[in-house]
């Protein structure tokens, strides 16, 4: 009503708003410096020193995975003489020789892509499944998120390592990196799963996607095109300690003997376990897979820890 | 209170029976014909089949048989290991040695674990804490048959301060060093819970309220901020158990401890695939229960949980 009414203006007594201040306002231009949580965690990353480490060591051991040649002329599994047996270092052999007399150097070099191989299976694994399942189950709610989510807790009760020792001592004869990466990834998914749930959950009651189902998008085109793209971040973080979850678990397995078969695959967990004998007398054999794979591991830790802090904001405020 | 309990133990059946069926259903389907298997190159005759089959109750239906299985399960009957072991006995045997150990590490992980989380968090972004958040990443990082060969080489064999593998009966000082190893698996997961949730603590009006009503610090930490602190480390316990399992697998592996996992070690080494299945059947029937207590132990001990949902 009141509206409608033309109000009587008092006459203008009020001195000149200085606009100085708001002129600094204006003066800022927003197109200038972009803001979004990946440009910022970018940013963020770029200053720490543990992301160049760590994404320079992970950018080696693939270059060393893609190339094992380049490393190491000598051949990983046939001419191993036994007259080398946990032999000292020789020329063009710089680590010493295995129980079984082959080269030490060659056969960790050899062994990264089987490494690498199985960590970045599971993790694509883990990361597909725990996302599908998650984002339907957070985003549709209902019956459909208990139901998945009770799935999700059976699968998540079992240990997943002893889970794939049980997977494993089945596929007695057909062990090969599908199989390993399988056992590893089919129940490791729950957690993945959970986190993007909770993520969407909180997105879903966000306006742009109120928006996108009022402009009429689809509910799953929605959630593929707006929800998604804003709720994955942690499980970009999930997914780098997963993957360093994973090669462990691969070496844990081969070293408790039901990994991959001993004379088609070079396996630093292999490697490790028939060490186990010759501690005593040739510590060599033991030592330098052991350090391989444990800076492996270290490197996608430390890079899933720089990067969850850069895309936790309120980590971020808090430094 | 006591809905907590209810609503808990209810989520807790389908767990139960899920993660049960799960295994035996793994175990099921693979291929082949265990009776042919026991038979190993001789053929039996189709009589012998039948009778064997029915005896195992290979011809049920499938769920028939897993209600079966359970019950058997239930009723504290194990099986055999290939070899005619009963698997009752070998787990009577081995599980009071586990029992030590696993108590042994929880108490080495609690006391260096909360120590060194409370130190670095009283004292955040001070040298010790900085030093200690790398030593974490580290323990993280190194994967626990590394971290057990590494200390048995090191402590056990070149310094000489313990015993490299673990003598006759097992000793309680045998056990201290595959109990420190099976404790530095959790004890980053520890210390960082620690920290994070002093700093929290520490923030909090009440603690400055008990300092500035005069309390000294050899009063307000332990008794206002750790008892406060402790709660989502107790949580933690539960989490530290699954790995706990795996880790004590390799860890009695390495160090011959006579134990479950030792036991789950050198089944996986012989192929003994009914031996592996029990234990491990057994190992998540534990965990499992282990979790419920523990989540009904986080409801007693923090009211807030018990309103959620």
């Amino acid at each position: 009503m009141s509206s409608k009414n033309p109000v009587r203006r008092a006459p203008h007594f009020v001195a000149e708003v200085d606009e100085g201040g708001l002129g600094a306002v204006d003066a800022v231009r927003v197109s200038e410096r972009k803001s979004n949580l990946w440009l910022d965690a970018w940013r963020d990353l770029r200053g720490r020193w543990m992301f160049w480490v760590s994404a320079a060591v992970i950018l080696f051991i693939v270059f060393v995975a893609l190339f094992p040649t380049v490393f190491t002329q000598a051949p990983p599994n046939d001419q191993c003489f036994l007259s080398n047996s946990n032999g000292g270092p020789q020329p063009g052999h710089p680590l010493g020789f295995t129980f079984q007399g082959c080269d030490v150097f060659a056969r960790i070099v050899h062994g990264t892509s089987t490494s690498l191989t199985v960590g970045v299976i599971v993790t694509v694994m883990v990361a597909i499944m725990g996302i599908v399942l998650g984002a339907f189950a957070g985003y549709f709610g209902g019956w459909l998120d208990s139901f998945l989510m009770r799935i999700g807790d059976i699968f998540f009760a079992i240990p997943y390592i002893l889970a794939a020792v049980v997977i494993m001592s089945m596929f007695l004869h057909q062990r090969d990196i599908w199989v390993i990466s399988l056992a590893i990834g089919f129940f490791s998914w729950p957690a993945t799963a959970r986190i993007l749930r909770s993520e969407v959950l909180r997105v879903k009651q966000l306006d742009f996607v109120m928006a996108s189902e009022a402009l009429g998008l689809s509910r799953v085109r929605t959630m593929f095109t707006h929800v998604l793209p804003n709720s994955i971040a942690p499980v970009i973080v999930v997914s780098t300690v997963g993957l360093a979850a994973a090669i462990t678990a691969e070496a844990t397995l081969s070293f408790l003997g039901v990994g991959l078969p001993n004379n088609i695959y070079m396996s630093w967990g292999n490697d490790i376990a028939a060490a186990q004998t010759s501690l005593r007398i040739a510590p060599q054999t033991l030592i330098y897979p052991s350090i391989a794979l444990s800076v492996t591991v270290l490197a996608f830790i430390m890079l899933g820890e720089v990067v969850r802090d850069a895309l936790d904001p309120k980590a971020r405020a808090q430094r | 209170m006591f809905w907590y309990i209810v609503r808990r133990l209810l989520q807790g059946i389908p767990v139960f029976f899920g993660s049960t069926l799960i295994i035996f259903a793994m175990v099921f389907a693979m291929p082949g014909n265990p009776i042919l298997r026991m038979f190993g190159d001789r053929t039996p005759t189709d009589a012998q089949l039948a009778a064997l089959e029915a005896q195992y109750h290979l011809n049920e239906p499938f769920l028939t048989r897993y209600f079966l299985y359970l019950g058997d399960v239930l009723q504290g009957n194990l099986g055999e290991t290939f070899s005619g072991q009963s698997v009752n006995e070998i787990l009577g045997r081995t599980f009071p040695t586990t029992l030590r150990l696993a108590l042994l590490a929880v108490l080495i992980q609690l006391i260096v674990g909360v120590l060194a989380g409370l130190i670095s968090g009283l004292r955040k972004g001070g040298l010790f804490d900085h030093v200690t958040l790398l030593v974490t990443l580290v323990l993280i990082s190194v994967p626990v048959f590394v971290l057990a060969f590494v200390a048995q080489w090191f402590l056990g064999i070149q310094l000489g301060i313990f015993r490299p593998t673990v003598g006759q009966g097992a000793p309680w000082q045998d056990l201290i060093l595959p109990a420190i190893v099976l404790a530095a698996l959790n004890m980053a997961y520890v210390v960082r819970l620690t920290r994070g949730s002093v700093i929290e603590t520490n923030n909090q009006d009440f603690v400055r309220m008990a300092y500035g009503k005069g309390l000294r610090r050899g009063r307000v930490i332990p008794v206002h901020i750790l008892r406060n602190s402790m709660i989502p480390v107790t949580t933690n316990l539960a989490a530290d158990f699954g790995i706990m399992i795996v880790g004590a697998t390799v860890t009695e592996g390495v160090f011959n401890v006579p134990g479950v996992g030792n036991e789950l070690f050198k089944a996986i080494n012989r192929h003994d695939t009914p031996e592996i299945v029990s234990i491990v059947t057994i190992l998540v029937i534990v965990y499992v229960l282990v979790n419920l207590f523990i989540d009904l132990l986080y409801g007693w001990l923090d009211p807030r949980i018990r309103y959620v949902k």
